[in-house]
């Protein structure tokens, strides 16, 4: 199984800012290993965020993200004590969930 | 015909778009010079760290029970104590005595790895950086590391083995060698030289805060690997074109009490973020 997320939310006036590293190898699919074989593409495609249980952002993910990439962004009328979660799926079909309680 | 010398107009056309477009560019780039952009770049970059994900990862391989005497590493003394973690980082190279050597803190690991959980050390020092067991010392020496964050590093020359050890390692340091005929010093032993557009520390005197020996462990955002001291070191012999230092070994440890010693009162910011 992948390697857990780093979540960090912090609230601060009327929203909260949500800082994710997520641990993935994000392989291109256009490397090649020492063989000359193509290394097969292996990559985030989809992330879900939710605050509280509801689902506040979706994204579309590709081959183009860096390796263990690194997703910032804030939800409006979050607060303190309150969950947020992150969900990715790759091309695989693995998956990740992880929560964080926003501080 | 008739296409070739469309093709050639078109060429001449677009070469004088390019030129067009250097030219307007060039008032811009002349308000910043190439290393202050990359200074933004990595400041961009410091907040989502990756090297995160190795402090987490090795600070769960630090507890969790492994090898083949399935036991943890919270035995392990880095230098302060069974299990003491914070300070160590900035301890180290020092003296051990239950081995009778210097040891820096990925060899001390190794150690550790060894008498502790079982593992046999020179099989892990002798496999690829970034793979299987060699992975996980990275790991655990970025968690370490990160554990002595902003503390001053204050290496022990109090054992005549660790004052040894620094002459080896600055004789090292100066040791010419290899097709180029380069030393460390070549590139190291003055201020203001670079490689590209990365600026090279003088590390032959205390560089300062969070430069040379003070940034590594560090995770490269160009290949989105982590590297140890070790690693660095290994690559800076690969660069030189020397053949590459064994893993752990007295030369490599030699080099670090150098550039330890040297860092002496510039504060550790490892894990850091390289290009």
């Amino acid at each position: 199984m992948a390697d857990p997320m780093r979540i960090r939310a912090q609230a601060s006036g009327d929203k909260a800012t949500v800082r994710v590293l997520m641990s993935h190898e994000m392989e291109s699919g256009q490397r090649k290993d020492a063989a000359g074989k193509i290394v097969p593409a292996w990559f985030i495609q989809e992330v879900t965020a939710s605050h509280n249980g509801k689902v506040v952002m979706t994204a579309e993910w590709g081959p183009a993200v860096s390796k263990n990439p690194y997703l910032q962004f804030n939800v409006k009328g979050a607060k303190a004590g309150d969950k947020v979660s992150i969900k990715w799926v790759d091309n695989r079909g693995d998956t990740r969930t992880d929560e964080a309680t926003i501080s | 015909m008739f296409f070739h010398f469309c093709e050639v107009r078109m060429r001449q056309a677009l070469i004088s778009l390019a030129l067009a477009m250097a030219l307007g560019a060039v008032p811009a780039l002349a308000e910043k010079t190439a290393s202050q952009g990359i200074d933004e770049y990595r400041a961009m970059l410091q907040d989502g760290n990756p090297a995160e994900l190795f402090e987490a990862k090795g600070e769960d391989l630090w507890k969790q029970k492994r090898g083949p005497k399935n036991a943890s590493l919270e035995a392990c003394d880095l230098g302060q104590g069974p299990g003491i973690i914070k300070g160590v980082f900035v301890s180290l190279p020092k003296f051990f005595a239950d081995t009778g050597k210097v040891q820096d803190l990925e060899s001390r690991l190794l150690t550790c790895m060894q008498t502790l959980q079982g593992f046999d050390a020179q099989a892990i020092a002798k496999t690829n950086f970034g793979r299987g067991e060699m992975a996980n010392v990275t790991a655990l020496a970025t968690w370490i590391a990160a554990e002595s964050k902003g503390m001053k590093f204050n290496l022990s020359q109090s054992h005549a083995q660790e004052r040894v050890m620094y002459e080896v390692g600055k004789r090292l340091f100066y040791m010419r060698g290899g097709t180029h005929d380069f030393s460390c010093a070549s590139c190291h032993g003055e201020e203001g030289k670079r490689i590209r557009l990365q600026d090279l520390p003088m590390l032959t005197k205390n560089p300062g805060d969070g430069v040379g020996f003070a940034a590594w462990p560090a995770y490269r955002v160009s290949n989105g690997q982590m590297w140890g001291m070790q690693q660095r070191l290994n690559d800076c012999y690969r660069q030189q074109r020397f053949p590459y230092p064994g893993f752990a070994s007295d030369a490599t440890v030699a080099l670090g009490v150098y550039l330890g010693v040297n860092a002496q009162g510039a504060a550790s910011i490892a894990p850091a973020i390289k290009r």
